[in-house]
This record gives C-alpha cells, sequence and structure tokens, in this order.
C-alpha cells in the first residue's frame, strides 16, 4: 500500500486504474449529493408527520370534551296536577302545558336534593335552577309526551346543566374565569361542588351530541349533530344516485366509444378544468340554477346534493377513465376478435376490471364532497339551524337542513366557548367519517389491484 | 408482379378459394402501410406471412377480419371477399364478421375468468347453445382441439390466467375455435413462447388445418417452413411473392425474396 501511494496528488487522469477501494473525488461529490437529498427528504417527512401529530393532538384534546356532558340527576314528582289536571291522559291536553308548567316540578325537586342532601347555601331557588341547562323544561316536558303514564309517580330524571356548569366540571370554567360572568356566581358553583362530591351530578358520555338535534344560542350543552349529519346522509344519496352513474356513463363514452377529434378533445380539457374549479363557483351555479330557476327549496338537501354532484362528477370521471385506460387493450381484442360487440366487450370485460378503481374513485370523491362547506353557504344550508330531525324520505330531501362541514362552521361562529368544544368535536366525527371512507378506498384498491 | 406471381406453380390438390384479396390498400393517416395487395387464401390450408418488422403483414391480417375498423386512421380500400362476399360491404356487421373469422394475438390474452368461461364466452354470445350441457359438449370440444384439454379437464374453474403461456395460447386458440369460425387468422401467435410451447402450438396448427382456413403471421422462416403450405412475403406494404411455401424457401422468384430468406434483410 506505501509503496502505491507514493504519489498520493496524483490525479485519476493520469492512473486511470485506480484502487476500486479508493473512492474518486467525483464519486464523494456524488455520494454527498444523494445523501443531502436524502436528509432533506426525510425532515421534510418529519415536519409533515410532525403537523399532522398537532393537527391530531389538538383536534382531540380539544373535541373529545363535546362527547361528553354533565347531568344532574333529580327525582322529580310528576305531579297530577299540574299537568293533566283532567287526568285522563289524553295526549292533547298534556301537550297543551309548555314548558314554564314544569318549571316548577324541576325546582321543588332541586331544592328538595339540595335539602337532602344537606347543602347551605343562601342562594334562592331560582338562582340555584340556573345551574340546570335551559333546556332541561323542555327535556322533561319531551319524556312525559313520550311516557303519559309516569305522571303522578315520582321518576329519576337526568337533567342536562348549564354549559358554564359543564365547563366547570371539564375544567374550561374556573372560578376566577367567572368574575365578569353574568351566567353564574361563585356561590352557585359552592352548589355544584357539593353536589358533584355527593355524587349526582356527574360527567357522562352524551350519544345526544352525536343523534341529536342543533339548539339554539342559549342551550350549547343540548346541541347534537345528528340532524346535520342526517342532512349530509340525505345529500350523499344525491350524489351518489346522479354523480356515479352519470360519471361512469360519460366516461365509458369518452373512454370507449367517442372518435378522437377537436371536440372530444375539448370536452377532455373542460373536464380537467372542471375539476380544478374552486367549489364556491359551483355553488353560485346551484343557487342560479336550482333555486333562483328552478325554484327548488332553499336549504334543502337535495339541492346540496345536485350541487355537490356538478363537485364530484369532474373527480369520478377522471379515476374512471384512469381505471379503463389501465385495461389492457388486449382484452377488448380478445372479446372483439371472438365476435362480441363494442358494448359487449366494454361491459361484459373492461367495465367488471375497472370496477375497482371506479369504485375507490367514488369513494373518495364522496368524502370530498363530504367535508365540503363553500357551495353549501351559498345555497343556504350553512346558517340553517338544525333543530329538528326531518320526518320522512322525502322531508329528508326536502325541508331545510344542515349538513356536518355547515354545523362545524355554525358552532365555530357562535360566542359561547362551550360551542367551540363542540365544533371540534364535529370535526372529530367528520373526520371518522373521512378516514373510514378513504380506508375502504385504499382497502378496496389494494385487494383488487390486478398485476397484468 | 403480379404476373411474377403467376406463375408460381400450383399445388395438384387445388383447393377452394376461402378469402381473395383484390387491390387491397391501407392507410394509417398519411402512412400507406398496405399497397395494393392481391392474394388468394385457400381453404384448410396454412398460409403464412413473413417480412420484416414493419412491412405490414399485421395491419393486413386484421383486414381479413376487420379488426382495424377499431383503430380510427385506419382506411382500407379494395375488397376483400370471404367465400365471394365483401366483408367491407355496407351490409356486413363486422361483429358477426369476426364470429366467422376468429383471430389469435400475439400475446396470449385470456380473460382474467376461469378455463371455462374463457371459452364459453364466445359461444354464449353467439347463442350457440341451449343448454348447459350442451355448452359443456362445446367448450370440452374446442379445448380438444386446442390440445390443451387433457391438462385442464380437472381444473376448469381455475383461471385462465393462471396458465403457463404456451397453455395460455393454447387456450387462446381454444376459445377462438369455440365460435365455429371458418377461418382463424393468428398474428405471431409463438412469438411470446418458449421452443417447447411452440412446437405444441405448431403442432395444433398442422392439425387445425383440417377443419380450418389458417393465416399465420410470423416472423420465424423456420416456423413458416414447419407448418405452412402457402407463404406470402411481405416488403415494405407490398406482397412480394406468394406462392408454395416450399417454392418460396426453395426457389424465390424475387430477389427480395431470396435477400430476406438468406438473412440479407430483416
Ligand atoms: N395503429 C397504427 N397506427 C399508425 N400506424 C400503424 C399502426 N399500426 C401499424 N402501423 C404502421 O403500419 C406499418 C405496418 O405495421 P404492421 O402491420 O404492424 O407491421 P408488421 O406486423 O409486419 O411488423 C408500420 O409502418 C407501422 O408503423
Ligand atoms: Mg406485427
Amino acid at each position: 500500500m506505501t509503496d502505491i501511494s507514493q504519489s498520493p496528488g496524483a490525479s485519476s487522469a493520469a492512473k486511470p486504474k485506480g484502487s476500486l477501494f479508493d473512492k474518486d473525488a467525483r464519486t464523494k461529490r456524488r455520494n454527498a449529493a444523494e445523501g443531502r437529498f436524502k436528509l432533506y427528504g426525510i425532515a421534510a417527512i418529519g415536519i409533515g408527520l410532525l403537523m399532522l401529530i398537532v393537527l391530531v393532538t389538538n383536534i382531540v384534546t380539544a373535541g373529545t370534551g363535546a362527547f361528553q356532558q354533565s347531568f344532574l340527576e333529580l327525582n322529580v314528582e310528576l305531579k297530577e296536577d299540574k299537568l293533566d289536571k283532567k287526568g285522563n291522559r289524553n295526549i292533547e291536553d298534556i301537550k297543551k302545558v309548555s314548558t314554564f308548567g314544569y318549571a316548577p316540578l324541576i325546582a321543588s325537586a332541586l331544592e328538595s336534593e339540595v335539602q337532602k342532601l344537606g347543602i347551605q347555601t343562601d342562594l334562592k331557588p331560582k338562582e340555584m335552577g340556573k345551574i340546570l341547562s335551559k333546556a332541561a323544561q323542555a327535556e322533561l316536558r319531551n319524556y312525559v309526551i313520550a311516557n303519559p303514564d309516569e305522571i303522578g309517580k315520582t321518576v329519576s330524571f337526568r337533567f342536562l346543566v348549564n354549559s358554564r356548569v359543564d365547563g366547570y366540571m371539564k375544567g374550561r370554567v374556573t372560578r376566577e374565569s367567572i368574575a365578569n360572568d353574568k351566567s353564574i356566581s361563585v356561590a352557585q358553583l359552592d352548589v355544584v361542588d357539593q353536589l358533584r362530591d355527593s355524587g349526582v351530578l356527574y360527567k357522562a358520555f352524551n350519544p345526544d351530541f352525536i343523534f341529536g338535534s342543533d339548539a339554539s344560542d342559549q342551550r350549547p350543552e343540548a346541541a347534537g349533530i345528528g340532524v346535520s349529519m342526517l342532512g349530509s346522509l340525505f345529500m350523499m344519496f344525491v350524489v351518489l344516485a346522479l354523480a356515479l352513474p352519470i360519471g361512469v356513463a360519460a366516461s365509458i363514452y369518452l373512454e370507449e366509444f367517442a372518435p378522437q377529434n377537436r371536440l372530444t378533445d375539448i370536452i377532455e380539457v373542460n373536464i380537467s378544468n372542471l375539476a380544478a374549479v374552486p367549489s364556491i363557483v359551483f355553488g353560485i351555479l346551484g343557487l342560479a340554477v336550482f333555486i333562483n330557476y328552478m325554484h327548488l327549496p332553499t336549504s334543502a338537501p337535495l339541492v346540496g346534493g345536485l350541487v355537490l354532484t356538478l363537485m364530484t362528477l369532474p373527480t369520478i370521471i377522471i379515476s374512471t377513465r384512469a381505471s379503463l385506460k389501465a385495461v389492457p387493450p388486449s382484452i377488448r381484442d380478445a372479446a372483439l376478435g371472438v365476435g362480441a360487440s363494442k358494448m359487449q366487450s366494454v361491459f361484459h370485460h373492461v367495465l367488471p376490471l375497472a370496477a375497482p378503481g371506479i369504485l375507490t374513485g367514488t369513494i373518495i370523491g364522496l368524502a370530498q364532497a363530504l367535508g365540503e362547506t363553500a357551495p353549501l353557504l351559498l345555497i343556504g344550508m350553512v346558517g340553517f339551524i338544525a333543530s329538528n330531525p326531518p320526518d320522512g324520505i322525502v322531508a329528508g330531501f326536502l325541508s331545510p337542513n344542515s349538513a356536518m362541514p355547515a354545523q362545524i362552521y355554525e358552532w365555530s361562529k357562535r360566542a359561547d366557548p362551550a360551542f367551540y368544544e363542540r365544533a371540534w368535536g364535529g370535526i372529530i366525527i367528520l373526520l371518522i367519517f373521512l378516514v373510514t371512507m378513504n380506508t375502504i378506498a385504499v382497502i378496496l384498491r389494494r385487494r383488487f389491484e390486478r398485476r397484468w | 408482379m403480379m404476373n411474377d406471381m403467376t406463375r408460381v406453380e400450383r399445388t395438384v390438390d387445388s383447393k377452394a378459394i376461402k378469402i381473395a384479396a383484390n387491390n387491397v390498400q391501407v392507410h394509417y393517416g398519411d402512412t400507406h402501410a398496405i399497397k395494393d395487395v392481391n392474394v388468394e387464401i385457400e381453404d384448410k390450408t396454412v398460409t403464412a406471412f413473413i417480412g420484416p418488422s414493419g412491412c405490414g403483414k399485421s395491419t393486413f391480417l386484421r383486414c381479413l377480419n376487420r379488426m382495424n375498423d377499431t383503430i380510427d386512421i385506419c382506411r382500407v380500400t379494395g375488397d376483400i371477399l370471404l367465400d365471394g362476399e365483401d366483408i367491407y360491404d355496407k351490409r356486413v356487421d363486422p361483429v358477426q364478421l369476426r364470429a366467422k373469422v376468429g383471430m389469435v394475438f400475439q400475446k396470449p390474452n385470456p380473460f382474467p375468468k376461469s378455463i371455462y368461461d374463457n371459452v364459453a364466452y364466445g359461444p354464449r354470445i353467439h347463442g350457440l347453445a341451449k343448454n348447459k350441457a350442451e355448452l359443456d359438449e362445446i367448450v370440452e370440444k374446442s379445448l380438444r382441439r386446442g390440445a390443451i384439454w387433457d391438462e385442464v379437464k380437472d381444473r376448469l374453474d381455475a383461471p385462465g390466467t393462471g396458465l403457463s403461456g404456451g397453455q395460455q395460447q393454447r387456450l387462446c386458440i381454444a376459445r377462438a375455435v369455440a365460435t365455429e369460425p371458418e377461418v382463424l387468422l393468428m398474428d405471431e401467435p409463438c412469438s411470446a413462447l418458449d421452443p417447447i410451447a411452440t412446437a405444441q402450438v405448431e403442432e395444433l396448427i398442422d392439425d387445425l388445418r383440417k377443419r380450418y382456413s389458417v393465416v399465420i403471421v410470423t416472423h420465424s422462416m423456420q416456423q413458416a417452413a414447419r407448418v405452412s403450405q402457402k407463404t406470402a412475403f411481405f416488403h415494405l406494404g407490398n406482397l412480394v411473392e406468394f406462392g408454395e411455401t416450399g417454392q418460396i424457401f426453395t426457389n424465390p422468384e424475387d430477389p427480395r425474396t431470396e435477400s430476406y430468406i438468406t438473412g440479407r434483410i430483416g
């Protein structure tokens, strides 16, 4: 080795046959460049992952609270002389008693509970009642209307508590932070503490957040995403029923039958362009065509579905055409070669092979549509308070409703921080839907992927 | 050139003419791929098309069952008669024609379905079988004619794409014969196969001659010599020479044919 490397400065040109064990300068530079590039790549992925982790932890910490709610369990005496004076359990008569009629029942139930537990307080009964949600009377009234036989008995009932109390239970509201808050006082929180310690005030999973309807500004604790979820569901029905057949038919025609000429070229370019059109443009188109011109009802999932169909079509067409293109021409030749018509070759052979790809594209298109908010803004689905579930299938399509992303946006706009928590909770539900759909798409693609 | 052709000796037991092509020209856009080809293809004979690649063998073969119709820019003029009827006549439905003139492609292309369904597909869409038993019979007969029955009879439900290359090609031949064609067109059917599979397919082709008129495109002159009775030599879109295979290989008339056969052009 020593006598070989006598002249280390000699260039490789002078000694073309260097040892394989020595890297020359060129190779070193090339390796260094490759190493740097790998580093950039890893850094980019690292940043991406970090963002994802931050996002997910943020969503989970901010949103899980919405799935839990604080309840106060009280024994309510459903006095017959208040709720059903005639005593004949006639549902129409029972319905005549408004929520105000239930207030004294709840107040006395709370008072007797406080007495029973020996809680010392200077609060007047009316002040103490504010611990409960403003929805409490309505909750009890709905229960009685549903179960008129319970009138006259004393039932144990789980009431929602006021959102501030709920926030206090979750640590969002503290004794310091309510200094300027008119809707709750320290004295009330003292009672809350004692009720909690005795176990009648507790946090529990709240299915009404997932299945319930939206509530007014005053009652964040009663708001749920269920009705707008139905709105989204009905929209997805419309999108699926229209975008899939239209998109697949258009793609088959363009890919398999249309002659190659200027017109089809123009159509092709325009479909790609449509995929890049901002979704709000589809919204204003929907407003102009479906609502102003065709006079379809405002805020209806049908209209939302039509608008989202327009938006989803390019996605479905592009992915369908890609999967049709991926079917090797030899399969078409084979079918034509045994005397199948063009249509038979497409429907018997090409389409079944392209189906997984088409399905994948459709699911991804639907997922996009599910998360879309902007076009719904213009047709009145954003801002609509989805406080009643639609009665029946037809009403589901035609009566005004909201949609999940619109509901989330609506909640995030409202002042009460309790709504903010619900917005994050809604995002979790929406993300669960989207991730599920995308996972199905990926599984389909993996499972049916064919190597030729 | 045509005069040269007429001088080629014909066999004594001259057979009926199955396909006659007169003044066929094919253009792909501006490319003139086939230039004024006249040829007569006999029944119950194997006719080989040979020539350097790009000379138009496949193009001409695809004219015979109108597979070129599927290529937008392809234009065919002249007439091609199948049993005296012009297949490019307006009244002819190419789909019906292709059931009569079956085709086997260069790369084995079974449908990604079961072996049974591969063969049964043609008879099904043409309504050749009244019931399952008849269909079973057609499938068995076709697979026997494709010389693959013994290898697959126990696994008719297995996917056709799972067979070896040679088996796939014989399956494709079985699929083509299942529609009861009169002519079988084969475009380099052995080019994707190993020598053993090639030998099996060649043997099969010789056997098919009993029933069908077979036209085979091949880039292998040895193969043409082994399986065909008639050979057509194409060069740059022209049909240079057509005649008895033995004649073409031992005593070609045209200097171009001789150069090709002796390996000087190719
Ligand atoms: N689909 C097509 N479009 C345009 N030109 C084609 C097409 N197919 C074949 N050709 C042209 O026609 C000529 C003959 O091709 P082909 O028939 O495939 O030759 P061979 O089978 O003898 O190798 C070639 O010049 C080729 O470039
Ligand atoms: Mg070819």
